[in-house]
């Protein structure tokens, strides 16, 4: 095999056409071969504004959501999105959500699932060339290289160069870039786990915690490392959609792909020769140019491809100067290809079962985690029963057992509720500090949005027999009437 | 070294210059980050040893600079510990039983200070939860033989039974057998007529006969602490023989037994080992497993309410107030 390198043939003929090797293009691949650094040239057109947009909107939500305030009221966290490790909750906006509603997160899992199949199944990696925090940030890694350093030439130029005082200078003014938006990168994501502005000062001052800046200390270094210094070999080598999109994808899934029927054979075109008899592909290399993946689209799907389309907008840049129809690369289906090379028309299947599919059940766990969220419980009993001793023997020769009761109240603010208990005939609720009243209930207050531990024993006259006697507790809120259950047993002593 | 090194056409790497039926080995060089992770580790591993306490020598070991020791943080750590409780044992120490009985953060405290204690102390002999054993009673019950309201306790608790203490409980059952103060046949007979008293006679169908002849027996010897109906003295220890809890065991020998041994059993003193606070706490703990009774003035229900229009009455004041 050929052992790769970068020879500098710039200076052809040619009328568009660059040098460009495909670092990482089938061809080129070797078992052994180190990473061949990679340099993408800046493309110019509408899906390269798309990723500038998307780059803003996504980084604007990461950066600022901390910080925006949410009135929930004297005493109670004011951050819109806060992960209260501390306290033990989950607030968004205008939900708060406990531990033990997990299930909610997994919901919304599920439903992030279903939206990467439906988005997968639509056009392929979507989510990896838009959306995926690796592209995003090395997106922006690249933009700031590029920025100091210039653009591929220059930049592969300054690579070979030997070590000058400007080299040094934009090295040093590069990486210190990276660094300080890796430690913003950090910084922002602590913030989602305490009162950011606390936080914010806490950190400038000294005061934070040390897991606070160990935190921000490894997402600086894993930002730096990974969007800066590894970038396509994160994609390649350590993510794990790749493999698991080829899982997900079909031959109807949208996806960046060469025309080669269009395109083949390709060849060097010169100004005012006929297009007759050949591809509209020039061979200009401007698609491997841009590539941040190193790859040849003309290659066809690869793993390696993320789907960024930026050798969509390199094509047709070229394409428009050759004065030849746009889309030479685009979005499209592989069989679509196959099928006119062989004539027949090609069609895009977006409705397809499996679409439909994933769509219906993104509704549907939608619906279903929307209608539990809006009627869920803000009331709930867990009722602890005492194993030691098993029960108590009385005077009177009934028998006791002891419970312990948490009270769980959502609402935040105190709620008086009245504990019963039912199921067992003559077993009535005994309290040491609390009044039974003449129903035999025990009303106790709720802690506000906290819970509140109750000791009560139940009493059961001496004609209760051996065993285990199913029973429940019940909670009834004094002034809505709300009301939760907890079922328990009653334990008289094992059989003789 | 005149032998050349032989490399290997595809990777291009040095051989070592072994062959194993025509395999040979590559000399592959350790991954250079692996290779600056081990020479780190031993650049850390040495400054650890001037920092920290490293190496063990003939008396004691080397300290390091940063004179830093587990042991002595452990114990700081403790003395934090006790001197941040230290206040709620004292507010424990000098509450009443009303105070108590409205202060729920209080009572938090005494429980899980009252458990903590009686774990380490007293789980030994009245099981866990105050399930008793065999001659140690029961606590979670709502029988007592030196009373069930929380001062009793607490005083029980302070002297001690037959503890020598000078204020100890005391009482003695006599040993009516081994003294040979009644005999086999007699005691029998008692036996039949204080299982006719209790619950048990359900269970254990008394001799009818031979307890009415123990009932004259009863009368003298043991009416005068366990009075004529059985219902026991609280003032001398002297247990219920009405109900159906036994301390030594609720068998017809069993009962037979205390007749004839009379067991008198001891605890402690705690006055001497525990302070105030922690001998209150565990008074609460007893108290509340279950069968506590209410003091002479009655426990007011415990609720958070007085507490917070407290709170709430201080804040809006503040509010008013300028």
């Amino acid at each position: 095999m050929a052992k790769i390198t970068l020879i500098d043939r710039r200076g052809s003929d040619d009328q568009h056409g660059i040098e460009a090797e495909a670092v990482n293009s089938k061809a080129a691949r070797e078992l052994y071969t180190k990473r061949q650094q990679i340099y993408p040239k800046l493309a110019h057109g509408f899906f390269r504004n798309l990723k500038w947009a998307a780059m803003v909107v996504l980084l604007a939500i990461y950066y600022i959501t901390p910080w925006i305030r949410w009135d929930r009221g004297i005493d109670r966290p004011d951050q819109a999105v806060l992960i209260d490790f501390e306290g033990r909750r989950f607030f968004f906006f205008f939900i708060e959500l406990w531990p033990q509603e997990v299930y909610y997160i997994v919901g919304l899992l599920v439903l992030a699932s279903f939206g990467i199949f439906l988005s997968s199944a639509l056009f392929g990696r979507v989510w990896c060339g838009y959306a995926c925090p690796q592209t995003v940030w090395t997106d922006l890694y690249i933009y700031i290289e590029r920025w100091i350093e210039g653009d591929r030439n220059e930049r592969m130029r300054l690579a070979k160069a030997p070590l000058s005082l400007d080299k040094a200078r934009k090295k040093v003014a590069k990486h210190t870039l990276w660094l300080l938006i890796a430690a913003a990168t950090g910084g922002a994501w602590v913030f989602y786990f305490g009162d950011a502005p606390t936080l914010f000062r806490e950190i400038f001052t000294g005061h934070a915690d040390p897991s606070v800046y160990l935190f921000v200390g490894l997402l600086t270094f894993t930002t730096y490392a990974l969007a800066g210094t590894m970038r396509e070999q994160v994609c390649t080598y350590m993510c794990p959609w790749p493999r698991i999109q080829a899982a997900m994808t079909d031959q109807h899934a949208l996806s960046v792909t060469y025309r080669g029927d269009r395109g083949e054979p390709r060849g060097p075109h010169k100004k005012g020769e006929s297009w007759e008899g050949r591809g509209d592909c020039i061979d200009c290399h401007q698609c491997v140019a841009v590539c941040p993946q190193g790859i040849d689209i003309r290659d066809g799907d690869q793993l390696e491809c993320i789907n960024c389309a930026l050798c969509i907008d390199a094509c047709d840049e070229i394409m428009e100067k050759v004065g030849r129809p746009k889309g030479l690369i685009a979005y499209d289906t592989h069989v679509n290809v196959e099928k006119r090379q062989r004539g027949e028309p090609a069609k895009i299947h977006l409705v397809r079962s499996r679409t439909v599919l994933y769509a219906v059940l993104m509704v549907l766990v939608g619906a279903i985690m929307t209608y539990a969220l809006a009627t869920r419980s803000t009331l709930d009993l867990n009722v602890i029963r005492d194993r030691s001793p098993p029960f108590v023997r009385l005077a009177d020769g009934g028998m006791r057992n002891d419970y312990a009761l948490k009270l769980i109240n959502m609402a935040p603010r105190v709620r008086r509720v009245r504990i019963t208990v039912s199921g067992l005939d003559g077993a009535h609720l005994i309290s040491n500090g609390h009044q039974v009243d003449a129903n035999g209930a025990i009303e106790v207050d709720t802690q506000s949005d906290g819970v509140a531990n109750v000791r009560v024993h139940v009493a059961a006259p001496s004609n209760v027999g051996p065993g285990s006697h199913p029973m429940r507790f019940t909670i009834t809120d004094t002034e809505t009437g709300e009301q939760a259950e907890s079922a328990s047993a009653f334990f008289a002593g094992a059989a003789p | 070294m005149t032998e050349k090194t032989e490399r290997d056409h595809v990777s291009g790497t040095e051989t070592t210059g072994h062959e194993w039926d025509g395999i040979k080995e590559l000399d592959t060089p350790l991954p250079r980050w692996w290779l600056y992770i081990f020479y780190a580790s031993i650049v850390a591993a040495v400054i650890y040893w001037v920092l920290m306490p490293a190496w063990p020598m003939v008396n004691g070991y080397t300290h390091g600079v940063l004179n830093w020791s587990d042991r002595r943080n452990v114990a700081a750590e403790v003395q934090t510990l006790e001197a941040s409780r230290a206040p709620m044992f004292a507010r424990l120490a000098s509450a009443s039983t009303a105070d108590l009985a409205r202060d729920p953060e209080l009572q938090e405290f005494a429980r899980a200070a009252g458990e903590s204690a009686f774990g380490d102390n007293c789980q030994t002999c009245h099981g866990a939860g105050g399930a008793g054993a065999p001659g140690y009673p029961v606590l979670a019950d709502d029988v007592w033989l030196w009373g069930g309201s929380l001062d009793e306790i607490e005083h029980t608790i302070r002297v001690g039974i037959r503890s020598g203490h000078p204020d100890a409980r005391m009482s003695q059952m006599p040993a009516f057998g081994r003294d040979h103060m009644l005999s086999a046949a007699q005691i029998g007979d008692v036996t039949e007529y204080v299982i006719s008293l209790s619950a048990a006679r359900d269970r254990l169908h008394p001799n009818a006969q031979s307890a009415a002849r123990g009932a004259q027996i009863y009368l003298e010897q043991c009416a005068v602490c366990h009075s004529a109906t059985g219902a026991g003295d609280r003032t001398v220890g002297a247990p219920s023989l009405v109900d159906d809890v036994w301390l030594y065991g609720g068998s017809r020998e069993e009962i037979r037994r205390q007749v004839e041994l009379g067991r008198n059993g001891v605890m402690p003193t705690w006055e001497r080992r525990f302070d105030d606070g922690t001998i209150r706490a565990l008074a609460y703990y007893v108290h509340q497993m279950g069968g506590g009774e209410a003091d002479q003035a009655a426990l007011a229900p415990a609720t958070s309410t007085p507490v917070l229009d407290q709170d709430q009455g201080q804040q809006s004041g503040a509010n008013v107030t300028p």
